[in-house]
C-alpha cells in the first residue's frame, strides 16, 4: 500500500516534469551504507541508507530510507522512512521539506515534518542539516568527506549527530542529549562507482539524558562496530 | 556519370576501404547517385539563394541499433548504414542533394549537417529546423551544396550522437581540388563511452565527478608535498577545495575509448601511401566530449582548412582539435615506414593511434601519454567575475592568499603576445599587475586564446609549432569587412557541482532566443566564465574569429573558448530562419548551454 503510494506519486512527478521540461529526468537509487554491522556488545545489525531521488535540476523528489534490522529476530531497531523535496538555494546549497516516518518495531510511530540543508561545504564535505518537528522534535546533523586514497580506493570518514530538541522517552531521547555516530570506511570502487564493496568501523554514543535513559534501559551506550557492506549507484 | 562513379570508387580506399560492411552501403548509395546522376537538368535549378546548380545527387542513408566494437569493449549504439563506421557522404560544390533519412530506430531521430549552409528547414534540429523523423520514418532532406570543404554530420536527438551516430561530409570545390594531393583520406574522431549517453547524463547530473579518475589522491599528495612541501601543497588543495572546485576537472567524461574511423589503437585505423606522395589528412573531432592534440610524429603537418575553410598554409608539429571542428591538413612521409598519427586527449585519459603506412599490415608506435595536466588559478579566473589576471581574482576572492599559490607557473607568462588579444576585453583589466609580465621576449610560443598561466597551454610533442587561432588566416575572405552593429555577450556559465551548464546564468530551457537581423554584422562575445573550455556551434551563419586580421579572420563554424578568456566572433546575418547556437560538448548542450538563434527578416 504504501509503494504504491510513492508510486503513484513518483509517476505524477515524471509526468509533471517531463511536460515542463525538455532535459531528461535525473533518476536513480543511491545507497552510502548496506551493511553488516558486527558490536562489540555482540549484536548483529543490518543496516541500510539509500536514497532514492527523481527529479530536475530545480526539484528533486527523494525517498530516503535508513534501517536498522537486528540479527536472528529480524525486527526492525530502527526504520526510518523519509519523503524529501529537495530544492537549489544557493550554488551549492540545496533546501529541503519533507515528512519523516519512524515506525521501528515494538515502539511507537512517529511522524515529523522535515526542514533542512543538503549541499557541499568548503572542503568537498558532503552535508545534511535537517530539523525534524512534531511534539518529539529533534535536529540532525550529517558529514561525509570521500578521502581519496587511489582515484579508487576511497577512505569515507562520516559522522552523524542527532540532537533531541524534546524528550522522547519511549525512544530513550532526552532533550539536549546528542547521539554521535562516526563511521571510517575504506571502499573500493569495483564497477564503475555502482558497486563500491566496503569495510569499517563505526561508534556510536550518546550523552547527557539520552545516555541515562539508555543506561536505565539496560542497554549499553556507546558501541564499536565492524562494519562490512558495499555502497551501490543505479 | 562513369565519371562521377570513378571518382566515387577512387575515394572510397579512404577512410571506409577497411570497412566490409560499410562498402555495402556505399555500392547501393552509390546506385542512387548514379541513377540520379542521370537524370540530373544542366540548367541551374530554382533554389534557395539561385546557387547555380551543376549536378544532383541522391544519397540514402539509414539510421540503425548497430553493435559497436572498440577493441576494449562491445555495446549496442547507433550507427549509420547498419555500421559502426562513420559513413562519408561525397558531395560537390553546386550539386543539389537529395538525401533520404530512413528511421529505423524506436525513437524519433534528426541529421544536422554541421558546418553546411543550407536552408533552415533543411538544418536537422528537432524543434528549431523541423519534427524530427518519427521511427519506422523517412525524412527527404533536399538542398543545394554551396560551399566545399570537410564537414560531418550527426543526430541531434537525443543522445544518438554520443552512442554513435556520425558520419563524414567531403565536398569537393567546383573545378577541383585546389591544393594537390595523392592520397585523401577521413580521420574521424570519436570518444567511444561505455555506458549509454542517457545513463552518462544521469550519472552527471547526480555526481558530476563520476567519471573523473585522475582525481589528486594521497599519492599526488605526497609525490607534492616531496615536490614542494607539504605543508604548500596542502595550502594548495585548501585553495581549491575552499572554492570546491578541481583542478582535474577538464575532461567530465572519461573512461573512453577514443577511434579513429570508429576504430581504436588495437583496431589500427590504417592509411596506406608510397614515400613521397602528398598526403590529404580531414582531421573531424565527431567526440561528444573530448578535445584531441594531434601528431604525425616525424611529419610536419601543413594545416590547408579550418571548419571546411581554406587558410594560408601553415606549418605545424602539433595541433588541437576541439569539439565538431575540422581541420585538413597535407603531409609528405617520405619513407617506407609506419607513422603514426597520434590523437592524445587533452586531459591525457584517452589517446587512439592511426597508422600511415606505405603497405596493409603495419602498426605505428603507440607513444605513453604525456603527464596529465592541471587547471590553474588562471583557468579560474572567469569564474571570479572579469578576467583572469590575477590581481582581480585575488581581490574577488575570499580566504585566498598570494603567497600559498604555489601551484601557479608564472614562467608561462613570457611570450604573450598582446598584439594578438584582439577578441579579449580590456575593460575588466583594471586590476590587472603587469609587473609580473616581465620577460616578454621570447618568440611566441605561447598561445593567446589561453589565460595566462592557465593549465591547458599547449605544447608540441618535439618542442616545435603547436596551431594557435591566431596562425588561422583565412584564404579567401568571404565577405568584406566591416564594424559590426552591434555586440552581443554571452557569458559561458554553469554550476559544475549541479552540472549545469547555461548562457548568462540562463538555461535553454528558460531563455528567450536571440534575435538578429537579416543583413546585419554583429558581433558575439564569448566570455567564458567556466573553468572549461567550450566548442561554440552557431548554426547555418558562419562565425568569423577575431584574430585581429580583419576581413582574413579565419571562417569557423565551432568556435574553441578557453576558461577564463574572451572570444569575438562576427556574423554576417545572411541565411534567414531559426538556428540552433549551442556548446558542442553534448552534456553541456544537453545541460542547458545552449541557444536558439531567430533571425529577424529577409527572404521568405
Amino acid at each position: 500500500m504504501q509503494s504504491l503510494k510513492i508510486a503513484g506519486v513518483a509517476s505524477l512527478l515524471i509526468s509533471t516534469f517531463s511536460a515542463a521540461h525538455a532535459e531528461p529526468l535525473i533518476y536513480g537509487f543511491q545507497a552510502e551504507q548496506f551493511e553488516y554491522r558486527s558490536g562489540d556488545n555482540d549484536e548483529g545489525v543490518f543496516v541500510w541508507d539509500f536514497d532514492f531521488v527523481i527529479g530536475t535540476d530545480e526539484l528533486k523528489f527523494v525517498w530516503r530510507s535508513e534501517a536498522e534490522i537486528l540479527e536472528g529476530s529480524g525486527d526492525f531497531e530502527g526504520l526510518e522512512n523519509q519523503l524529501r523535496l529537495q530544492f537549489p538555494i544557493s550554488t551549492f546549497f540545496d533546501g529541503v521539506v519533507g515528512v519523516q516516518a519512524s515506525t521501528p518495531d515494538g515502539l511507537p510511530d512517529r511522524y515529523n515534518a522535515v526542514l533542512g540543508l543538503k549541499g557541499l561545504a568548503p572542503g568537498f564535505l558532503e552535508v545534511d542539516a535537517d530539523f525534524y518537528l512534531s511534539d518529539h522534535s529533534f535536529f540532525r546533523f550529517e558529514a561525509e568527506y570521500e578521502g581519496l586514497i587511489t582515484n579508487r580506493l576511497i577512505l569515507t570518514p562520516s559522522i552523524e549527530v542527532t540532537v533531541p530538541l524534546e524528550d522522547d522517552l519511549a525512544y530513550d531521547q532526552a532533550s539536549g542529549g546528542a547521539t554521535i555516530e562516526a563511521g571510517l570506511r575504506l571502499s573500493y570502487d569495483l564497477v564503475d562507482r555502482s558497486f563500491s564493496p566496503y569495510i569499517g568501523i563505526n561508534y556510536e554514543k550518546s550523552f547527557g539524558g539520552t545516555a541515562d535513559l539508555i543506561r536505565a534501559s539496560g542497554e549499553e551506550n556507546g558501541v564499536t562496530s565492524i562494519v562490512f557492506g558495499t555502497r551501490l549507484m543505479f | 556519370m562513369p565519371l562521377f562513379s570513378a571518382k566515387f570508387l577512387a575515394r572510397s580506399d579512404t577512410a571506409l576501404s577497411t570497412s566490409e560492411h560499410l562498402s555495402g552501403s556505399l555500392s547501393r548509395r552509390q546506385f542512387g547517385l548514379a541513377a540520379a546522376a542521370a537524370l540530373a537538368m544542366p540548367s541551374a535549378l530554382q533554389a534557395h539563394q539561385n546557387p547555380t546548380i551543376t549536378s544532383k545527387g541522391t544519397y540514402d542513408i539509414t539510421v540503425d541499433r548497430v553493435r559497436i566494437d572498440t577493441g576494449d569493449f562491445r555495446k549496442t549504439g547507433v550507427g549509420y548504414n547498419n555500421s559502426q563506421f562513420p559513413t562519408v557522404l561525397r558531395f560537390k560544390e553546386g550539386e543539389e542533394v537529395t538525401i533520404n533519412v530512413k528511421n529505423n530506430l524506436n525513437e524519433t531521430t534528426s541529421i544536422h549537417w554541421h558546418g553546411l549552409i543550407l536552408p533552415f528547414r533543411q538544418d536537422g534540429v528537432p524543434g528549431i529546423s523541423f519534427n524530427g523523423i518519427p521511427p519506422g520514418e523517412t525524412f527527404t532532406y533536399r538542398f543545394p551544396i554551396t560551399q566545399a570543404g570537410t564537414y560531418w554530420f550527426h543526430s541531434h536527438s537525443g543522445f544518438q550522437e554520443p552512442d554513435g551516430a556520425y558520419g563524414a561530409i567531403v565536398i569537393e570545390p567546383r573545378g577541383g581540388e585546389r591544393v594537390r594531393a595523392d592520397r585523401d583520406y577521413v580521420v574521424q574522431l570519436a570518444d567511444n563511452h561505455p555506458h549509454s549517453g542517457k545513463k552518462i547524463m544521469r550519472n552527471l547530473k547526480r555526481m558530476p565527478d563520476y567519471y573523473n579518475r585522475s582525481q589528486r589522491t594521497l599519492q599526488t599528495l605526497i609525490k607534492d608535498s616531496r615536490a614542494d612541501s607539504l605543508q604548500a601543497a596542502l595550502q594548495e588543495r585548501g585553495m581549491w577545495g575552499r572554492m570546491r572546485m578541481m583542478p582535474t576537472d577538464i575532461e567530465d567524461v572519461q573512461g573512453f575509448t577514443a577511434s579513429i574511423n570508429a576504430q581504436s589503437t588495437s583496431q589500427n585505423w590504417t592509411g596506406l601511401f608510397r614515400a613521397g606522395e602528398k598526403v590529404r589528412l580531414r582531421f573531424i573531432n565527431a567526440s561528444a566530449m573530448t578535445y584531441f592534440d594531434m601528431r604525425i610524429p616525424g611529419l610536419k603537418m601543413t594545416v590547408i582548412q579550418a571548419d571546411g575553410n581554406d587558410v594560408k598554409p601553415v606549418k605545424v608539429d602539433e595541433l588541437r582539435i576541439a569539439v565538431a571542428e575540422t581541420y585538413d591538413v597535407i603531409v609528405q612521409p617520405r619513407e617506407n615506414k609506419a607513422y603514426s598519427i597520434i590523437a592524445e586527449s587533452v586531459g591525457r585519459t584517452g589517446m587512439v593511434r592511426g597508422t600511415l603506412a606505405p603497405r596493409e599490415g603495419m602498426a605505428g608506435a603507440v607513444p605513453a601519454m604525456r603527464p596529465k595536466p592541471l587547471l590553474t588559478m588562471a583557468d579560474m579566473g572567469g569564474m571570479m567575475g572579469g578576467m583572469g589576471m590575477e590581481g582581480h581574482v585575488m581581490q574577488n576572492m575570499a580566504g585566498m592568499d598570494h603567497s600559498n599559490m604555489a601551484g601557479m607557473d608564472h614562467s608561462n607568462m613570457a611570450g604573450m603576445d598582446h598584439s594578438n588579444m584582439a577578441g579579449m576585453d580590456h575593460s575588466n583589466m583594471a586590476g590587472m599587475d603587469h609587473s609580473n609580465m616581465g620577460g616578454m621576449t621570447e618568440p611566441s610560443s605561447v598561445d593567446s586564446s589561453y589565460a595566462n598561466g592557465s593549465g591547458l597551454i599547449p605544447r608540441a610533442y618535439n618542442g616545435g609549432k603547436f596551431l594557435s587561432y591566431a596562425d588561422l588566416t583565412a584564404a579567401r575572405p568571404k565577405y568584406k569587412y566591416r564594424k559590426p552593429s552591434r555586440t552581443i555577450e554571452l557569458r559561458l556559465t554553469g554550476n559544475m557541482e549541479r552540472y549545469i551548464w547555461s548562457i548568462n546564468d540562463v538555461k535553454f530551457n528558460d531563455a528567450e532566443p536571440i534575435v538578429l537581423n537579416y543583413g546585419e554584422r554583429v558581433r558575439i562575445r564569448f566570455i567564458n566564465e567556466t573553468m572549461m573550455a567550450h566548442p561554440m556551434h552557431l548554426h547555418g551563419l558562419w562565425s568569423l574569429v577575431d584574430v585581429g586580421k580583419g576581413s582574413r579572420n579565419p571562417i569557423k563554424h565551432t568556435v574553441n573558448v578557453n576558461p577564463a578568456m574572451t572570444v569575438d566572433i562576427d556574423v554576417e546575418v545572411d541565411e534567414p530562419g531559426q538556428w540552433a547556437f549551442h556548446c558542442h560538448l553534448s552534456y553541456h548542450a544537453d545541460a542547458g548551454m545552449f541557444r536558439k538563434v531567430v533571425v529577424n527578416g529577409g527572404p521568405a
